[in-house]
């Protein structure tokens, strides 16, 4: 009786196997296709898959965060010819403007013929890198600093508030994790990282386990949380480790943006739990268009500073909203409860940017 | 007038979205836009068909001679998968504007559950070919009707912002349930 059922099941399976593999073969032959990128590099590929996965293939890094199914709408480029009208999946992701601009959903775009496509330069410089630790030092009772320098390429460029996947190692194989980069965008030779120790967390876990001199492979520059090109007021809200892309932030501002005037809102729970504070301290004595205010949920006597969640310090510290834009970094709960503050300071969602981790 | 009967209440007294909530995450997600609610609906009608004439075959000339019934769950999902994959190969290559329209939802209808409980309802009911057939493609028009029902209200919540709190997808389910209490309404009609 299982004889006949192992047999059967073993038949039946090849059959239906062999049905799509001749299917296949006969009608979703689409020969060759080439592929030509803002106009100037071009390659030939085998026509049959969807646009996202002939890209990754050559190392053209699409952002995607649902592996394809066409839900997320982060994988949107323009082709410009070959790509015929949106279809009806497209449809439920992208606004009439995108497709009558001629954005596609690359996980959802079959390549059956010749394609002219545009993919913006952010995008081209994500690239793979491989790099040393040169510095993991613990800044809180559970944030390390890591410091890596590039070995190969031997540098990076990005924009203050960007974010690396770094490669991890462990028993079972490897997976990425995404870290933001807290140094500053000016130095392009080393990148830093701050790093939060989630128990069982395997990022953290392994970026914690690295010492001084371990190589370490990562890709970037990622997402589209970073400082815009304005003359508006730069408002930051941090949270926790959410400090990590707003200190990139105020380095590259230091260096580049001194014009602007810029507050940074720093949440922690207590004084131990708060790290770079005399970096920001000396940055605000020397500088008056930095104003730099941190405070804490569960404070101990000695502390002199602001006290409670860092949305009411907001609340009570924030000045005329008109002029600024914000960037925030923290746990979601803070976000939530801080683009309720943002809201009632006339802050609009247009000119808010967040990172919820 | 069997048929009648059998395509009547496939659609209405035992619609397969709003009594029994299969096929809910294309349901919800794709009513959305009406139009490609449509598209979606008729390639779930299409797909539904098939697979069940397909499953027809499978189960009682296969199956049951061979005495192997326990091995419908296994055999129907693997049938329906290819079957799929390949409607999917051969309309991409012979109809493209048919492909084009809702071609792409295919892939998409592999996992469905509305189709796969089609085809095990048929098992239950015991029915020969022809009104398995014609059960399978009413159930299909069922759900056919009942997304582009949901497609045509969420047309109408875009003016009307009720309970933001909910969230597109709640209000969506909430909706679903009223739906189901109005159908039935059609109880006793055949």
């Amino acid at each position: 009786m299982i004889l006949i059922s192992l047999i059967f099941m073993n038949v039946f399976a090849i059959t239906v196997s062999l049905l799509i593999i001749v299917a296949d073969k006969v009608m979703s032959n689409y020969g060759s296709c080439k592929i030509i990128i803002n106009d100037d590099k071009e390659f030939e590929v085998n026509g049959g898959t969807s646009l996202l996965r002939v890209l990754f293939e050559r190392k053209y890094f699409i952002p995607s965060a649902c592996g394809g199914k066409g839900t997320c709408g982060y994988c949107k480029l323009k082709v410009t010819d070959g790509g015929g009208p949106a279809l009806p999946t497209e449809k439920l992701i992208l606004s009439p403007r995108e497709m009558s601009s001629g954005m596609r959903m690359a996980c959802q775009l079959k390549v059956k013929n010749d394609l002219k496509i545009e993919i913006p330069s952010e995008y081209l410089e994500i690239q793979e890198y491989i790099g040393e630790i040169s510095v993991s030092e613990s800044v809180t009772s559970d944030i390390n600093r890591i410091r890596i320098r590039l070995t190969d390429p031997k540098t990076i460029k990005y924009k203050p508030g960007q974010y690396v996947q770094i490669k991890v190692v462990t028993d079972e194989g490897t997976d990425f994790r995404a870290y933001s980069m807290a140094s500053n965008p000016n130095r392009t030779d080393e990148i830093e990282l701050n790093v939060k120790r989630i128990p069982d967390g395997i990022g953290s876990t392994y970026i914690h386990s690295l010492k001084v001199g371990d190589p370490i492979e990562f890709s970037g520059p990622y997402g589209d949380f970073y400082l815009q090109k304005t003359h508006r007021k730069i408002v930051c809200v941090a949270g926790g480790v959410g400090l990590a892309p707003l200190k990139s932030i105020v380095q590259y501002w230091k260096d580049n943006e001194r014009h602007r005037r810029i507050e940074l809102y720093y949440g922690a729970r207590t004084i131990k739990d708060l790290y770079d504070h005399e970096f920001f301290e000396e940055l605000a004595r020397e500088n008056e268009n930095f104003l730099y205010i941190p405070g804490l949920s569960d404070p101990d006597e000695k502390w002199t500073g602001e006290t409670g969640f860092i949305h009411q310090i907001l609340e009570r510290k924030m000045t005329e909203g008109e002029n600024s834009e914000a960037y925030l970094c923290g746990p979601p709960i803070m976000i939530d409860a801080v683009m309720g503050v943002l809201d009632k300071g006339s802050i609009s969602d247009d000119r808010i940017w967040f990172d919820k981790f | 007038m069997n048929f009648i009967v059998i395509i009547l209440s496939a659609i209405l007294t035992s619609n397969i979205a709003l009594t029994f909530f299969l096929g809910m995450c294309p349901f919800i997600t794709i009513s959305k836009k009406l139009d490609v609610a449509i598209g979606m609906g008729i390639a779930v009608t299409f797909v539904m068909t098939i697979t069940a004439a397909a499953n027809w075959i499978v189960y009682y000339l296969v199956l049951i001679p061979l005495g192997l019934e326990y091995l419908q769950f296994l055999v129907f999902i693997i049938n329906i998968a290819a079957i799929v994959q390949i409607l999917e190969i051969f309309i991409d290559h012979y109809f493209p504007p048919l492909y084009h329209a809702f071609g792409i939802f295919l892939p998409l209808i592999t996992v469905n559950c509305a189709i796969l409980g089609i085809s095990l309802f048929m098992v239950l009911r015991s029915q020969p070919f022809i009104e398995s057939v014609v059960f399978s493609f009413g159930s299909g028009i069922g759900w056919l009707l009942a997304i582009i029902t949901m497609g045509a209200l969420r047309k109408k919540l875009i003016f009307s912002k009720p309970l933001a709190d909910f969230g597109d997808a709640g209000i969506t389910a909430i909706i679903a349930g009223v739906m189901a209490l109005g159908f039935i309404g059609f109880t006793g009609v055949v």
